[in-house]
């Protein structure tokens, strides 16, 4: 037992001393209430503790011990589903005991230890096993199984090993040195798992939104930055790929952001189902929830904690989609941490470190080959919400991403206020994973994919200087073909890039309904072309018609696509009948 | 759960002070957070929070002025307890100072409990999902930018624009959907003497009074006191809403006065300062204020917030305004233009947003067409103004004839459907006048007005002369 006791509180920091033997990164218990905390800094005998736990009424004196062990959870069945808090404690569990409100000092692990698991083991008695080896599997909700591993530096011949019903505490069989073997074990959060190898990213992380899946693809195991000020719909961006997007398994991390969208989460997740699998969308999802009111540490963790169940399930084989809403929220965590350590500010006050702790979370995202037989790849891919202050990029967050992102979806302010969205700015984001994404869009969606793509990114940008010229001449001033391409990127931007995630058909976007309005522009502006060559004169276009047709193809439910496809096709052909 | 019996010590003697801080040494067994009270002889007594406890030096914020303090010459008293607040219906029709005390010549409240200020977060999984329409009785909120319960709103004002006089307004007029219990607490923070003259007389002439809490920390009283203000006025509508099941709006003016008291705090403590000198932790502090919003799984009531920040310089991305946008659902944004036109209250639409206005309109919550009325609207208002730029520069000849229409549009839809002086207007209203407007424009440049709202209007509009 340790003598040591508070010699100092100060916003989430607290002093002990004399605390006697103890790690850097050890997880202690603070105060009479014992919160918890995690020692960040070691000197002589004096520790800095961060208290992941509200401090208000810690007071000097009060006992510190050590616990020996660093911010772990456990990983094993039982994960999905859940609804954890930063350090990973069940916030139901914790309303059963606090009630509507949260109060300090509650201990609860992430997975309910009288759950029982039929287990079914894939190796027998005598076989050799190492790290990350798969030795059964558990059904852990109906069609995801959830492969039992080898904890990672773990390693002999297994003893026995039996098939049978077991909570997470039980053995379910064990090593010939003794050790036994469980559904569950422990990592700590802060560090990455371990891995074979990493393999490039080849295909894309279908979003359903059709501006990143056509103009700024993500590959599976990719990073992404999503900046914007606020009110751009990083957040709305954010639910919806938690939603509709294509992964296997999805880590939601709300990170001191607002309760209320965390109960819109909770409500729509409950209700909504997976197309692919038909459950409830929360069964193939993990939640993790530190609003911006809950201690400022517990943020920090919750970061890691995301990464690292997300890494868990990676290493079974699965793809796993990590949504973080917002990384400035942590960075403004460490600042705040910093600033009470006194510690020598970098830019804006931020720590030195933080470029170098954020390049190494992004790189805890990517597609691998995982430790273990038999051989799996999985991936992690990882988008992050950014906000920057005033919705100025430049600023160390978001100029720390871009250093190790492999897209930018930039979201625009003025775009926002003209209820364009989402609201990607599609001159400054860019994706690095066009290329790597290409043969799989040409193969899943259309041989034309890349030309349609690089035609609309030009009309696009072709458009923005158009319009400057039209702000200082006038629209009537321009040549036709300018005006048609004025016509052309108006349609891109409402009905292709523009997208209602409130919208019950429009809020997902499959590949095929992508390509189908992709490829519908570029109809229309090839007989618009035509026409206007013919000396029709502007006027002849049926420009009304034409545009109720692209809205009746954005918003059509699946079973009316190809009727309203031909619909437009019609429209666009019938175009200067007249 | 207290861990152990607070016990009352007294230190005489300050090492020193500095500012609105206060530090002493060696004080036994400080907590964090620890209410404090000074006492120097021949002066009024004066209150503290330890915001800083250590074996050598504590930190004590003193929430009244410190002219003529001298550190040697206090005593001072840890009272073993946060700061804590009177709570209770009978508090309602009450005028109380900014940390509760009487105002208006009654006796102190008794109230039913004594809660501390410093509320614990909502557990998220115990909120319910804001869905239920305020009536506010402004056009500009009620019918573009809906103001649900449980949701936090500011409104985003300006030096001389009535962003203050909008919120009153709103205190007046407002109602929630079926009649239900409703209260405000109204926390003024560091208005002026002028301002709180007209609320406190204009809600007492009215009936309004017997269901408002109003708190007043006028400009001339103690800046740092401002950091408790709103969080007294929250404990008091936290109770009303939580344990009452009154549908409480709570509506905090001016969130500017606040920030600037944070940044006093912070620069006498010779902290590292953020954006513009305001604290790198700004964000968690205010969000600590309006994350107080929401609405229970298992309750009746709930608290709705409408901050008032005034833009310092008219500046959307100064740290106060910034700060507030990301942490509130959407904000009402105030437009010099158009109070200098005169329009009132002066919203410009355009910038202005309510998030959570999806949940809150619609079939059962208000009109069918809502959501199509309102993006329609919108979509013409923000062409007519692009309009008008463009119009300064190529003329309204140069003018594409669908924007002639837009811009001729924007007039009528500032004049006819944004002013509405001081009167309250209905939903209803507000939803025909909007109707009567795109009525002026032709069918097919309303692209964002599906066939069917249309026709189902035509319809209601026959169905409604008929038996004349
Ligand atoms: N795809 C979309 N379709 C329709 N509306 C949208 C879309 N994206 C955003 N919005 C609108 O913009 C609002 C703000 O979006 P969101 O909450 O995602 O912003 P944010 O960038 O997360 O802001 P903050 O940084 O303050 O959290 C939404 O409430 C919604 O009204
Ligand atoms: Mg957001």
């Amino acid at each position: 037992m340790s003598d040591a006791r508070i010699i100092r509180v100060a916003g989430a920091i607290a002093e002990a001393s004399p605390m006697g033997d103890v790690a850097l990164y050890e997880l202690v218990e603070v105060g009479e209430r014992k919160l918890l905390g995690e020692v960040i800094r070691l000197d002589g005998q004096v520790a800095t503790i961060q208290v992941f736990e509200e401090t208000t009424g810690l007071g000097l004196d009060e006992p510190v011990h050590p616990t020996a062990g660093s911010l772990t959870t456990e990983l094993g069945p039982g994960l999905l589903g859940s609804i954890l808090d930063g350090v990973g404690r069940p916030l139901h569990a914790m309303a059963d005991r606090s009630g509507d409100f949260i109060a300090p000092g509650m201990s609860i692990p992430p997975l309910d230890p009288k759950v029982r698991w039929a287990f079914t083991p894939t190796v027998s008695s005598g076989a050799e096993i190492a790290e990350c080896d798969v030795l059964g599997t558990v059904e852990e909700s109906p069609g995801l199984v959830h492969q039992i591993l080898v904890p990672p530096s773990t390693q002999g011949r297994v003893a026995q090993i039996d098939a049978g019903t077991y909570t997470i505490e039980q053995a379910i069989g064990a090593l010939e040195d003794g050790t036994p073997l469980r559904l569950s074990h422990k990592w700590a959060i802060r560090r990455r798992r371990p891995m074979a190898r990493r393999l490039a990213g080849d295909r894309p992380f279908i979003t359903g939104q059709r501006v990143f899946d056509f103009l700024f693809p993500v590959a599976e195991g990719g990073s992404v930055a999503v900046p914007g000020g606020f009110g751009t719909g990083k957040t709305v961006i954010e639910q919806s790929l938690a939603k509709f997007a294509r992964a296997d398994v999805m880590v939601y991390i709300g990170c001191g952001e607002r309760g209320n969208e965390m109960a819109d989460v909770l409500h729509d997740f409950g209700r909504l189902t997976d197309p692919q699998t038909g459950r409830p969308i929360m069964d193939r999802t993990v939640l993790i929830v530190n609003t911006s009111n809950m201690p400022v540490a517990a943020r920090d963790a919750s970061v890691y904690l995301g990464m690292t169940i997300a890494e868990y399930y990676r290493d079974m084989g699965y793809h796993v989609a990590v949504l973080a809403d917002s990384l400035s929220r942590w960075a403004e965590a460490l600042r705040e941490i910093a600033a009470r350590l006194q510690e020598m500010p970098g830019e804006e006050g931020y720590p030195t470190y933080l470029a170098n702790r954020m390049s190494r979370l992004y790189e805890r995202a990517g597609r691998v080959e995982t430790l273990g037989s038999p051989s799996r790849t999985g991936a992690v891919t990882f988008i992050s919400a950014v906000s920057p202050p005033g919705g100025d990029f430049a600023e160390p967050v978001t100029q720390a991403s871009l250093r190790v992102v492999g897209a930018l979806w930039a979201l625009d302010t003025g775009l926002a206020h003209q209820r364009q969205f989402p609201a990607v700015d599609w001159d400054t984001s860019y994706s690095l994973y066009v290329e790597a994404t290409s043969d799989w869009f040409s193969r899943e969606g259309s041989s034309e994919w890349s030309t349609l793509r690089l035609r609309t990114m030009q009309l696009l940008q072709r458009d923005r200087e158009l319009r400057e010229i039209a702000g200082l001449v006038g629209v009537d001033a321009l040549a036709d073909d300018d005006r048609l391409i004025l016509e052309g990127a108006r349609i891109a931007r409402e009905f292709l890039i523009g997208q209602n995630a409130f919208h019950e058909h429009d809020a997902f976007s499959p590949v095929t309904k992508t390509h189908a309005l992709a490829k519908l522009l570029w109809d229309f502006m090839t007989r618009a072309g035509s026409i206007l060559r013919d000396d029709a004169g502007f006027e002849k276009l049926d420009l009304a018609a034409v545009r109720l047709a692209f809205g009746a193809v954005k918003t059509a439910a699946p079973t009316d696509m190809d009727a309203t496809v031909s619909r437009a096709a019609d429209a666009i052909a019938n175009m200067g009948a007249t | 759960m207290t861990p152990r019996a607070p016990t009352v010590r007294t230190y005489s003697g300050a090492a020193s002070a500095a500012g609105p801080l206060l530090f002493v040494r060696s004080t036994l067994r400080a907590q964090l957070g620890e209410w404090v009270q000074i006492e120097i002889e021949g002066q009024a007594e004066r209150r503290g929070q330890v915001i800083d406890v250590g074996t050598d030096i504590t930190v004590i914020q003193v929430f009244e002025d410190t002219l003529g303090l001298r550190p040697a010459k206090a005593r001072i008293t840890l009272t073993g307890e946060t700061a804590t607040t009177t709570v209770g219906k009978d508090l309602l029709g009450r005028a109380l100072s900014g940390t509760g005390a009487p105002l208006d010549q009654l006796p102190i409240a008794i109230g039913e409990a004594r809660r501390p200020i410093w509320g614990e977060p909502i557990n998220p999984v115990r909120r319910r999902n804001p869905s239920d329409f305020i009536e506010t009785g402004v056009s500009a909120i009620d019918g573009m930018n809906t103001l649900v319960r449980g949701q936090k709103l500011p409104v985003f004002s300006a030096p001389g624009l009535p962003g203050i006089e909008l919120a009153a307004d709103i205190v007046e007029n407002a109602r929630p959907a079926r009649g239900e219990p409703f209260a405000v607490v109204f926390a003024a923070i560091g208005i002026t003497e002028r301002e709180t003259q007209t609320f406190v007389s204009r809600f007492r002439e009215s009936e309004v009074m017997q269901r408002t809490v109003l708190y007043l920390n006028q400009a001339s009283d103690p800046t740092i006191e401002r950091l408790l203000t709103p969080r007294v006025a929250l404990t008091t509508a936290e109770h009303l809403a939580f344990v009452h099941g009154f549908h409480v709006l709570v509506v905090t003016a001016d969130i500017t006065h606040y920030a600037e008291a944070l940044r006093e705090i912070a620069a006498a403590r010779e902290e590292i300062p953020g954006r513009r000198g305001y604290p790198g932790y700004m964000y968690t502090d205010l969000a600590s204020l309006f994350e107080r919003a929401g609405v229970l799984e298992n309750g009746e009531g709930s608290v709705t917030q409408l901050p008032v920040v005034t833009l310092p310089d008219g500046d959307i991305t100064h740290p106060i305004p910034d700060l507030t946008g990301y942490i509130t659902e959407g904000q009402i944004v105030l437009n010099r233009e158009l109070h200098q036109r005169g329009i009132y209250p002066p919203v410009d639409v355009l910038p202005s947003l309510s998030r959570l206005m999806n949940a809150g309109i619609g079939k059962t919550r208000t009109v069918p067409e809502h959501r199509e009325w309102a993006n329609q609207l919108y979509a013409v208002y923000a062409r007519g103004r692009e309009a008008k730029l463009m119009a300064a520069i190529v003329g309204t000849e140069g003018l594409a004839s669908e924007d002639q229409h837009a811009l001729e549009f924007t007039d009528l839809f500032e004049q006819r459907l944004i002013h509405q002086g001081r009167r309250r207007r209905s939903l209803e209203d507000t939803i025909e006048i909007g109707w009567s407007l795109l009525q002026t424009l032709p069918r097919d440049e309303l692209t964002r007005m599906s066939e069917t709202t249309w026709q189902a209007h035509a319809a209601r509009d026959q169905d409604e002369e008929k038996p004349k």
